[in-house]
């Protein structure tokens, strides 16, 4: 039982390696990078799979099994501690980070090894796993705000990694901010409930807030207060409509870390956020519905975006805020841990999309353009073949990961009691794109006539470092589903069965219309239609018929073009935010308060002092006799001024 | 009593040690830095035994030495130390030998003198935290006036006269009310003695009529928010800070912007309870308005040093909110937050001065792709801006949250719209971080700038140090602060005579004055 008494070893590991890539990687050759950057990754894995097979032993009643290290803030009657725990929904966050972590580590030592900046390159990443280990081990809010902030910083400093770009840095700024935005929202969260509830330790607060009644009928009360404040984190840190607007420029980024941190992982922990908050949202139906609308709004939107981009980064950019909208709108309709599978399976496949779409990349010496692309599929074959696995998954082929996620999702937004058909036919609208933006992306990459300069580029299959994740990553993506079967095709839904103990709080899903697997099945093979639909139209836009895309942006070349542009989000939040703020900023408050008004007024007085003593100057006038009388004058004022005690009650008396 | 010097040593140390300076010859540059340094070094060892026998639970004055100094008006050399000016004290004496070392090069006139008006105010401002006579705190805050004076109008830039001249002129107008307000202490209690003066207070045996207090609450409070400096006074500030040396300004950031918080706790509060709760919502709303505005103004300043003048502005009114919240949190929070700002702007003034050294200039514009340069320089710079910025393990976020949390159990709408301000510290900070080291390099002869050399590296790593310490391990520092801020609150506690005059109750009595008769007299001829 020795990890469940240190659970800090977990974090430390990274943190460790990060350190020590830090402070001393500069001096050392890539071997030795390696082993620390990768070789703490890895242990880490190795003490997750460790800490998961002693938790598997606890008995029931020790679970959530918490750690408290030491007090990082007390003040009155509030503290903070370094507290560490797990619990099932922990388990799963562990495998992810760890696992997938893990194998982007590996990845990363092929992708970027003629990179400058390597040693900052695997601090960077370190530092950002022992955050998110953090974050997902906390055992109350101030620690998870830490993982929370923390994260965004490695993200920052990653984004921003090719720091000589502009648009790099820009981007990782960019990130930061509009994080910040949400976050403010977290700390009124977090403040808020430790007025209510006296404390911020997950334990005390949750059982607090179970016992409050449920918050119905439209009344914003505490509960939804706290619900909707949480959920303005989660929007800004997962990237949802309306601060999703830093994730498509966070691609600037290394590809690695696009996969890792803008994919599979830190994207991810607003979902965490929400359904660790469950008790909160499952007394608050008004946040419920706040977050199922976000969640399926973002999945629709983002999806019609990546329609149309033409980097290939960029489409798996709007294809994550796609899929996170999806865990939202499961989120949303009380289905948590269906939100939480479609985490852990999305981290397989858009992990694979994003890392073998850096094979391409890699491939074609840094073309990321769909445009000068295609016919790669000879030329690459494992990166095409694991790249199409990723792609049935995410477009829900049948019995791929990504089809039992999304299926219990769309089902779940259909029958819960929070869901309706609105919110089911969002998802399955989105569902219909992402197969279609999916397979355009597949076929306009691997298909039809080589559009590149093939004299310039070395076309080529990436070193093994960076095709054995690949390979793992997805038989992971195909086979991954099927622990969460469920019993209709003849599985166990192991997946729900392994969290409900810590969703089990009110039973939600009891409560469904027994409508049997009828029902079920028909919105299963509805949404395989669909897919096959998305799938069809991609084949006959993009193979059938490659011209028709270029005629059909031209004779509807409005909405072409808005699509194209995103919608004109970031110019119209230019326009409306940045621009204002900094013009009010400089004219305004500077200019004119400080430097006018504030400072004016002074100058305005010492103006008036100076003329003052210019006056008093003039006193000095030589004559004896003035002199005298202001002596005189001083002397009256200065009796009084000293007797003013012992006069002034007698004037208080007379008044 | 083993410690009963200690205070005096303390407060004394760096004003002989500057007397031993004026005997070295003023060319003897070296020794001269090194003797500066060695006392600058060894006071901040000395100042470390104040840890030592600190008694954690107690709230009051501690190596408390008290000795007759003038016996009318009585005046006493009055000195002690508790939870809320021992790190306060630390600070002082961790930031000067730092600002010292900091000086090393790049004060090449008149060194001796800069070096001997470096430690004389460090003697006032240690002793204008110690001091617990009225009288003698004066002296000690106008004698810290001086020498700030001079180190901003002879090492300063080319405005430092103009910069020097208003930094007096508003901090004298600030004291000279204080000093009416003292005066006027004096006249109803008999007495300069602070723990007296607050006994006499606190236990109604002194009661202050409504406006009075008000009045006195009002001369106190004006001199303190000029230090601070609270919006709409802060004007001096950002000047001060262009025109100062790096050490100046370090000084005045990191310490002497501490005296207006710190006046505002030890006497604002604990005199003039019911004139600090009245007045708490007005001082808010300007808190309020100096964090958000400080904030947007730093945000479009092209010149660094004013950046951080006015970032200062922001930080400030976080300190000024949570000491007004009047809640234990938020006043903790306040005096964290009054470490953390010393020592993260001081290490970010320290950051802008050596970029000042290379190159003589402020303006962001001037810089532009540092990090290929200078890597070691920029990922401190980056560290600084972090803490600053107030991310979690780092220091700034403990004193930020404290007093959020805080002020949010008083006042939930101060507390929101307060930390939009945590919002816009990452825009003013990551924005001038970026324009000065990342991208290519804009400048050509930036290309050449060498990177943090060893002495720069030890001012840096200690800051750093001090940083993360005071970010992951907050806890020693809190549990010391604890019982005096719990005590600031009960020391405004009052008889219900004291309730009832404020609600004009008629059987109240203005108890003013130290005579009686006149008192009575008062009442008599029915004087509210």
């Amino acid at each position: 039982m020795l990890l469940l008494h240190h659970l800090w070893i977990i974090p430390a590991l990274p943190l460790l390696g990060a350190a020590l890539n830090g402070l001393f990687g500069a001096r050392w050759s890539k071997r030795e990078i390696d082993a620390v950057g990768v070789g703490t990754a890895g242990l880490a894995f190795a003490a997750a799979l460790e800490l998961i097979r002693e938790f598997s032993r606890l008995p029931a009643d020790q679970i959530p099994w918490v750690k408290p290290y030491f007090s990082w803030i007390i003040a009155g009657n509030f503290r903070a501690g370094f507290d560490l725990q797990i619990d099932q929904l922990t388990v799963v966050m562990l495998l992810v980070v760890t696992g997938v972590g893990w194998i982007i580590h590996i990845y990363s030592t092929g992708y970027m090894a003629h990179e400058g900046g390597y040693p900052r390159f695997f601090a960077y990443m370190n530092l950002f796993m022992f955050f998110m280990l953090v974050l997902v081990m906390a055992a109350n809010y101030p620690l998870l705000f830490v993982g929370w902030e923390g994260v965004g910083l490695s993200s920052y400093l990653l984004i921003g990694f090719y720091f000589l770009k502009k648009s790099a840095s820009d981007a990782g700024k960019k990130a930061f901010i509009v994080n910040r935005i949400g976050d403010f929202g977290f700390m009124l969260a977090i403040f808020l409930i430790f007025r209510t509830f006296g404390s911020a330790d997950f334990e005390p607060v949750f059982h607090g807030a179970a016992r409050m009644p449920v918050e119905s009928g439209g009344q914003i009360g505490l509960l939804t207060t706290i619900s909707l404040l949480l959920l303005a984190g989660a929007i800004g840190k997962s990237a949802q409509l309306p601060l999703y607007v830093w994730l498509p420029d966070a691609m600037e980024g290394p590809t690695p870390v696009s996969a890792l941190i803008h994919a599979a992982t830190m994207v991810t922990a607003g979902v965490y956020v929400v359904a660790r908050s469950h008790v909160f949202y499952l007394h608050a139906p008004m946040a419920m519905t706040a977050v199922a609308v976000i969640g399926g709004l973002t999945a629709l939107y983002a999806a019609t975006i990546g329609l149309v981009q033409t980097d290939i980064k960029r489409v798996l950019a709007y294809s994550t805020v796609s899929q996170l909208g999806y865990m939202f709108l499961a989120c949303g309709v009380g289905a948590f841990s269906a939100g939480i599978f479609h985490l852990f399976t999305h981290a397989f496949f858009k992990a694979l999309l994003f890392l073998a779409a850096g094979s391409v990349i890699h491939a074609l010496g840094g073309e990321q353009d769909l445009r000068r692309m295609g016919g790669l599929r000879q030329k690459i074959p494992w990166t095409y073949w694991t790249m199409l696995m990723a792609t049935l998954a995410i477009a829900g082929a049948p019995g791929l990961s990504g089809f039992f996620s999304k299926d219990t999702i769309l089902f779940q937004a259909r029958v819960s009691p929070y869901g309706s058909s609105l919110l089911w036919t969002l998802g399955l609208s989105a569902a219909l794109l992402t197969a279609f933006y999916m397979f355009r992306l597949v076929f306009l990459t691997f298909h039809g006539a080589p559009r590149y300069d093939a004299h310039a580029a070395h076309v080529h299959e990436p070193p093994k470092n960076m095709l054995v994740p690949l390979v793992v990553l997805a038989i992971f993506s195909v086979a991954g589903g099927w622990m969460a079967a469920p019993a209709l095709f003849g599985g166990v839904d192991y997946f729900e069965h392994y969290l409900a103990p810590v969703f089990e709080g009110p039973k939600t899903l009891e409560s469904l219309p027994v409508e049997g697997n009828g029902l079920e099945l028909l919105l299963a093979g509805v949404a395989v239609g669909v897919a096959a639909l998305g799938f069809l139209a991609a084949w006959w836009f993009y193979i059938r018929r490659p011209q028709t895309p270029e005629r059909l942006a031209e004779t509807i070349h409005a909405p072409y073009t808005l699509l194209f542009h995103k919608y004109y989000v970031d110019e119209l939040y230019d326009l409306l935010f940045v621009r204002p703020l900094v013009w009010a900023s400089t004219r305004l408050l500077w200019r004119v308060v400080d430097e006018g008004a504030v400072d004016g007024s002074v100058n305005g007085v010492a103006h008036t002092a100076r003329r003052l003593g210019d006056r008093v100057r003039r006193l000095h006038s030589g004559n004896t006799r003035s002199y005298a009388a202001w002596v005189v004058v001083g002397a009256v004022l200065f009796t009084t001024l000293f007797l003013w005690p012992l006069l002034r009650p007698l004037v208080w008396t007379v008044r | 009593m083993p410690n009963s010097y200690l205070l005096t040593v303390i407060t004394f140390l760096p004003l002989a040690g500057s007397a031993a300076l004026l005997l070295l010859r003023g060319d003897d540059h070296a020794w001269i830095r090194r003797l500066a340094l060695v006392v600058a070094l060894a006071e901040f060892i000395i100042s470390l035994l104040l840890l030592r026998g600190f008694d954690t639970a107690s709230p009051f004055y501690q190596f408390e030495e008290r000795r007759a100094w003038m016996t009318s008006p009585p005046i006493y050399y009055h000195l002690g130390v508790y939870g809320i000016s021992l790190f306060l004290v630390l600070l002082t004496t961790f930031l000067t030998p730092l600002a010292l070392l900091a000086s090393w090069t790049s004060i090449a006139k008149r060194v001796r003198e800069f070096f001997v008006m470096l430690l004389v105010l460090e003697t006032g401002m240690i002793g204008v935290f110690l001091a617990l006579d009225l009288f003698l705190f004066f002296l000690f805050w106008e004698a810290m006036l001086l020498p700030m004076y001079f180190l901003i109008g002879i090492w300063g830039h080319e405005r430092r006269i103009y910069a020097a001249v208003k930094f007096v002129l508003f901090t004298m107008a600030g004291s000279v009310l204080m000093l009416v307000g003292m005066l006027w202490l004096y006249n109803v209690t008999g007495s300069f003695d602070l723990p007296v003066i607050q006994g006499l207070l606190q236990s109604g045996q002194v009661g202050l009529a409504p406006r009075a207090e008000l009045l006195l609450f009002g001369a106190f409070f004006l001199a303190f928010a000029i230090k601070v400096p609270l919006f709409p006074l802060h004007t001096w500030l950002p000047d001060a800070h262009v025109e100062a040396p790096t050490a100046g300004s370090v000084i005045l950031a990191g310490v002497l912007l501490k005296m207006g918080t710190y006046g505002l706790l030890r006497f604002c509060l604990p005199l003039f309870p019911e004139a600090s709760r009245r007045m708490a919502p007005y001082v808010a709303t300007l808190a309020i308005i100096g964090i958000i505005y400080g904030a947007l103004v730093a945000m479009v300043q092209p010149d660094l040093k004013k950046l951080i003048a006015y970032s200062s502005v922001s930080h400030l009114g976080f300190v000024v909110l949570g000491i007004f919240a009047l809640n234990t949190i938020s006043i903790e929070g306040s005096i964290y937050q009054m470490l953390n700002h010393g020592v993260s702007t001081g290490a970010l003034f320290l950051l802008a001065g050596m970029l000042y050294d290379r190159r003589h200039t402020h303006l962001i514009s001037e810089f532009g792709g540092l990090a290929t340069p200078m890597p070691v320089l920029s990922a401190l710079f980056l560290f600084v801006c972090l803490s600053s910025l107030g991310l979690p393990m780092l220091n700034g976020f403990v004193g930020e949250f404290l007093i959020l949390l805080g002020t949010y159990g008083h006042n939930a709408r101060w507390a929101t719209f307060a930390a939009t301000g945590v919002i816009l510290s990452a825009i003013y900070l990551l924005w001038a971080y970026q324009r000065v080291f990342f991208g290519g390099v804009t400048v050509e002869r930036n290309r050449a700038l060498p990177d943090a050399s060893r002495r720069e590296r030890v001012i840096l790593f200690s800051m750093a140090a001090v940083i993360l310490w005071m970010g992951i391990g907050s806890a020693p520092f809190t549990r010391r602060m604890e019982a005096s801020s719990e005590h600031v609150l009960t020391q405004m506690q009052r008889p219900s005579s004291y309730e009832a005059r404020w609600n004009g109750t008629p059987q109240s009595a203005p108890l003013e004055g130290k005579l009686p008769v006149l008192a009575v007299a008062q009442e008599r001829a029915g004087h509210p």
